[in-house]
């Protein structure tokens, strides 16, 4: 009880219709608890439980992260910084803010301050509804430049370009050895971010259509694999041919002199692609200026690309659906049950309990943000 | 067999024997304002603190970091807003547990792939280099 | 003897097994309530256990079918299910091995997901969990009654795989209008050959099999929360039934692996549906680390299967040799320890698929590590048993087959669990006889005998002992006919998942063939025991067997609320206030002093 009186002396908006000690003439007891306080204690426990196994579930890709980027690190060096840094970071705003307001909820929940709680659920589902709305703009983002999931990403083995693709018809003539065209284009890339895009801006990347470095540069690739024969024993002629192996494969570990060997090697050429390319929408995606180029994924790996954005896709996709469903529940209590008035001290059960899930989606993303947007 | 009960406190459903020390289940455990208000500061402030890491140059440390912020994050989010501090401490358990699973999880297939990986990546080169050697015959 | 007195429960109280037993025209959790939505919305946790029976059983019967189809193929060397082909043609044999591939995959699945996973715990743990904690039910009965319709729904899945696949083998034009049908991946859906089939469902399949995670974890969660919350006063962790800390430490598992089954399950949606690839090496992906994400569940799941029986076990041997149960608490902790080493052990079944050579030895060495807990709990049994006042029950005679059989099963996984033998052993018959040797031959016999034991209990009948013991002994030699011999045969060299054989295996299999229509024959038996058993069994007393958990304090069957009044928790292995009074009236309680003078004479007491 001291708990209770405490937290009165600190209250600064005051409270109403708060009455104590009402949860002697338990209306919400189950016939099979003998008190309120250990029905709570086990709707609690089950919940913990529950969140137990979101956490294993988030787990299993929690696992496949670590084991493609502990294996293929330059390839989520590359890849990450297709994500909009900025959009990952209002999100995670938006959740820290809306777990407090969630947190503060069951605080009046539990002194029954009723519009209170009312108010605060509501500010909950708005941090939701922020947050669903920067995540559909990233989508529709990596929808647009073609990163999107599965082979609808084109760094995909199977990804087939759509028709509106026209602008790569320059490069058809050498279509055949796509991977050439690829290397050209990524020399190119390379150069641009060395050259041409020192001044990109965080402004920049903050806007909807701020995209970066590495989509440009699948861009080019977009167009070279789109011309590509599409036959059954392409799946290794797809992502690597006969030019690049003798010379590359070699230092594909060292990354770094490859970069820097690949710009030397293919500088004017390079640029001259560049023009051809979007030379001038170059970098910025990666805040700092410092654009990253595809050259730093040894060749052995270019084909995994698009496994960043599988594994971006589908951490990001099953923890937008838990947002979701959090919402679908605040939204049915605050809406049904805290209007009736039936939450106070004796009895705040399901609040928690959401609370509870709510938190949990909030620490999820908390550990995605730095790992999914952040990557060095 | 023993007929002694083990002191048992992730029990508290049978009397408030387990818990008189800290919290009496007699009413809620009301977080007070205040408190909430530093936690969600402290959590924006690490938020501009794990963005601004990554502009330090660290090599391998900067993931180390960015993990160790997190980490302090969540902690904070389990302890203070999900009332973990004075709720019965199995479900803290419950909460270690499940993440000490999944560290075995990733520790063991991250072991493992470590070292397959590269023997699958050479067996991939080799392919392809024959391939290459076939196409340019 | 104990150092305090266990509260004794007056012999005059109400829910007094003399004043009340036979429970005939009495109200009861049968009969309290009628009609089929007094079933179907019910969260009594009696009647959702008894639902489960009914589905699980079913289930139980198309995964028999399944294997008996199996085993008939396999009488000869040549195919025989061949369609309307031409024997010895090519057609011939694609036919047999598409039909043998879908009946493996299905007998497995459907035998895994649907009826050794739920089996202990969702019928004999729904049906007197609550009852052994003097509880009116579980902590979450609606949860409880929603995970047995995700039990359903997932069921509905398979049953829709399944008729999918013989419907199109009958209409092949139905593949162009709703895809494929059937399962021939194995029951573990290994990519890349699951996510590149192409006349699987692959998706129906694992969709229903993602559903019936959901209702393992939800029967997990509840118990979990039961067991914590709503123990009777004076019942401590160590006054807990075996029972219970084995469905407790099952519970554990239900709650740390399957959702990394779940989480697999939808990857592999994805791979099938969008192409993700994470596991496919043709879209640069990795398909060890399928294995991985299958066995991080798996292996766990096997432990799902087994410790629930492991703990029925304990609770027969000891109730039916008059008894109290030997190294309680190591039998108690050694549950923990298994669901435990469960968790690091998962590699076990990766030797000898480009897992690296260093995880194989950690793995292998954890693995002989459960060795351990097993073993002191089969030598606990045995030291129960010795110089007990043994029964000679159908449940005890089916608890003896389960301890043979889990341990014939247990050691031949020695074998398996060494690198080098496993090398030669892996993919043979001997890996198939080891783990139906354990999974199958422990959990189902032990199922059996939990059935038999709380049979009375449950429907308040009792059954015929003479049929019920034969159909055990008939299924036994059945059980031991079938499989013993494949330990040879793939120690040979005869390798699982062949349709057709080399002719110097022909003995083996037409032995196995026969020892299982042999342990079919026993199984129906034991089924129609069952339900003469219901229609016309004599009437149950309160206690048949003279057991101290709670269970036996109270009526049979037991009252919608189980008890008539507030039980006291007991001692749960001391048998001395129990008299046995008669078949009809089974054991009553004893008077404090008769109890005082029973102890005397058993001396030492436990
Ligand atoms: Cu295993």
């Amino acid at each position: 009880m001291t708990q209770v009186t405490d937290s009165h002396t600190d209250d600064h908006t005051g409270h109403a219709g708060h009455d104590d000690h009402e949860h002697h003439g338990p209306p919400h007891l189950a016939h099979h608890f003998e008190t309120p306080e250990q029905q709570l204690s086990s709707a609690k426990l089950g919940m913990w439980v529950f969140l137990a196994t979101e956490i294993l579930m988030f787990g299993g890709l929690f696992c496949a992260y670590s084991v493609w980027r502990g294996n293929h690190p330059e390839v989520f060096a590359y890849a990450h910084t297709a994500l909009n840094k900025d959009f990952g970071f209002i999100n995670t705003i938006f959740l820290i803010t809306s777990s407090f307001t969630m947190a503060w909820a069951v605080r009046t929940a539990q002194l029954g301050r009723t519009k209170a709680t009312f108010i605060l659920m509501g500010l909950t589902l708005l941090g939701g509804c922020g947050f669903l709305v920067v995540k559909t703009f990233e989508y529709k983002a990596k929808w647009d430049h073609h990163l999107f999931v599965g082979d609808l990403n084109e760094h995909h083995p199977d990804y087939v370009a759509p028709a509106e693709a026209a602008h790569g018809e320059a490069d058809g003539d050498h279509g055949a050895v796509d991977e050439h065209a690829t290397i050209e284009q990524t020399a190119a890339d390379h150069g641009a971010a060395d050259h041409g895009t020192s001044d990109a801006s965080v402004e920049v990347a903050g806007e909807t259509t701020g995209e970066t470095a590495g989509e440009i540069v699948g861009g080019a690739e977009r167009t070279s694999i789109a011309l590509a024969p599409d036959g059954p024993a392409g799946v290794v002629a797809d992502w690597m041919v006969a030019p690049v192996i003798a010379g590359e494969t070699a230092d594909a570990g060292h990354a770094d002199d490859h970069a820097a060997d690949g710009t030397d090697e293919h500088g004017a050429h390079g640029e001259a692609a560049a023009d051809a390319g979007h030379a001038d929408a170059h970098g910025g995606g990666h805040g700092d200026g410092h654009s990253v180029s595809k050259e730093i994924v040894p060749l052995k790996d270019r084909q995994k690309i698009h496994q960043f954005f599988q594994i971006y896709f589908l951490m990001t996709g099953l923890h937008t659906f838990h947002v979701l469903v959090g919402m679908g529940v605040i939204a049915w209590l605050m809406f049904c049950k805290v209007p009736k008035g039936i939450f106070g001290p004796g009895y705040y059960t399901p609040i928690d309990l959401v609370g509870l899930y709510w938190h949990l989606v909030d620490l999820i993303w908390i550990f995605l943000f730095p790992l999914l947007y952040l990557i060095h | 067999m023993s007929h002694t009960t083990t002191p048992d406190a992730t029990d508290n459903h049978n009397g408030h024997k387990d818990h008189e020390d800290h919290d009496s289940h007699h009413g809620p455990h009301v977080v007070p304002f205040s408190m909430l208000f530093t936690i969600f500061a402290i959590l924006i402030v690490l938020t501009f603190a794990t963005v601004g890491a990554t502009y330090v140059q660290l090599g391998d440390f900067n993931l180390a970091l960015a993990l160790a912020i997190a980490v302090v994050k969540a902690a904070l989010v389990c302890l203070y807003f999900m009332h973990l501090r004075w709720d019965s401490p199995f479900n803290g358990l419950v909460l270690v547990a499940s993440f000490a699973f999944v560290a075995l999880f990733i520790g063991f297939a991250l072991m493992d792939s470590k070292a397959y990986t590269p023997e699958v990546d050479a067996a991939a080169v080799e392919m392809i280099q024959s391939d290459a050697e076939a196409a340019g015959q | 003897m104990s150092t305090t007195t266990p509260p004794i429960t007056p012999p005059s109280s109400p829910h007094s097994p003399s004043s009340s037993g036979g429970g005939g025209g009495e109200v009861n959790y049968i009969n309290a309530t009628k009609g089929i939505k007094s079933w179907m919305f019910t969260v009594d946790h009696k009647r959702i256990g008894l639902m489960y029976m009914v589905g699980v059983m079913s289930a139980y019967g198309l995964g028999g079918l399944f294997a008996i189809l199996l085993r008939s193929e396999l009488w000869n060397p040549e195919p025989s299910f061949i369609g309307g082909a031409e024997a010895g043609t090519t057609e011939a044999m694609n036919n047999a091995w598409d039909f043998y591939n879908q009946a493996f995959t299905l007998h497995g699945a459907v035998m895994v997901f649907l009826f050794i996973i739920p089996a202990i715990p969702a019928i004999l743990g729904n049906m007197v969990l609550p009852i052994m904690l003097g509880a009116k039910d579980v902590a979450f009965p609606r949860l409880n009654l929603l995970s047995f319709y995700f039990w359903v729904l997932g069921g509905l899945f398979f049953v829709w795989v399944l008729s999918k696949g013989i419907i199109n083998s009958f209409y092949p034009g139905m593949i162009e209008i709703w895809g494929p049908g059937g399962l021939e991946t194995g029951w573990t859906f290994y990519t890349p050959y699951s996510t590149t089939t192409q006349n699987s469902a692959v998706v129906a399949a694992t969709f229903g099999a993602f559903i019936l995670g959901f209702s393992s974890i939800l029967t997990g969660l509840n118990f979990i929360a039961t067991v914590h919350m709503l123990r009777p006063k004076g019942m401590g962790w160590f006054q807990l039934p075996l029972f219970l800390w084995a469905l407790y430490a099952t519970a554990i598992i239900q709650i740390l692996a399957t959702p990394v089954l779940a989480i697999t399950l939808l990857l592999l949606i994805a791979e099938k549906t969008l192409g993700v690839g994470i596991f496919n090496p043709a879209l640069g992906g990795d398909a060890v680390l399928y294995q991985h994400f299958f066995w991080f569940y798996s292996h766990p799941a096997v432990y799902i299967m087994i410790l629930p029986a492991l703990g029925i076990i304990s609770e027969v041997v000891s109730v039916h040799s008059r008894k109290s149960i030997f190294g309680y608490k190591f039998i108690a902790i050694s549950s923990l320890a298994i669901a435990f080493l469960g968790f690091l052990v998962w590699g076990h079944h990766m030797f000898t698929s480009g897992q690296s050579a260093l995880t194989n030895a950690v793995f292998s060495l954890i693995t002989f590590f459960v060795a351990v807990p097993s073993a002191i709990k089969t030598f606990n049994w045995i030291a129960t048993m010795y110089k007990g006042d043994i029964r000679i029950t159908t449940p005890f005679i089916y608890i003896l087959f389960t301890i043979g059989l889990f341990t014939i099963g247990g050691l031949t996984g020695l074998f398996l669990g060494c690198l080098s033998t496993d090398i030669h052993f892996h993919d043979t018959y001997f890996v198939v006889a080891h783990f139906h040797y354990v999974m199958m031959g422990s959990t189902l016999f032990a199922f059996l005998a939990g059935v038999y034991h709380w049979f009375p209990k449950m429907f308040g009948k009792m059954y015929n002992v003479f049929w019920s013991n034969l159909g055990g002994i008939i299924a036994f030699i059945g059980f031991q006919l079938a499989f013993f011999i494949q330990f040879i045969a793939g120690s040979q060299g005869m390798p699982r998942r062949y349709a057709s054989y080399p002719e110097h295996f022909e003995f083996y299999h037409q032995v196995s063939t026969v020892g299982a229509y042999t342990m079919g024959a026993g199984m129906i038996i034991v089924l129609l025991t069952w339900i003469v058993a219901l229609r016309t069994g004599k009437k149950a007393p309160a206690n048949p067997w003279g057991g101290n958990t709670l269970e036996w304090h109270t009526t049979s069957p037991p009252p919608t609320a189980n008890f008539h009044a507030e039980p006291t928790a007991e001692e749960p292995y001391d048998y001395s206030g129990w008299k046995y009074v008669s078949p009809e009236e089974g054991w009553v309680q004893r008077t404090p002093e008769e109890r005082e003078a029973a102890r005397q004479q058993l001396g030492t007491g436990h």
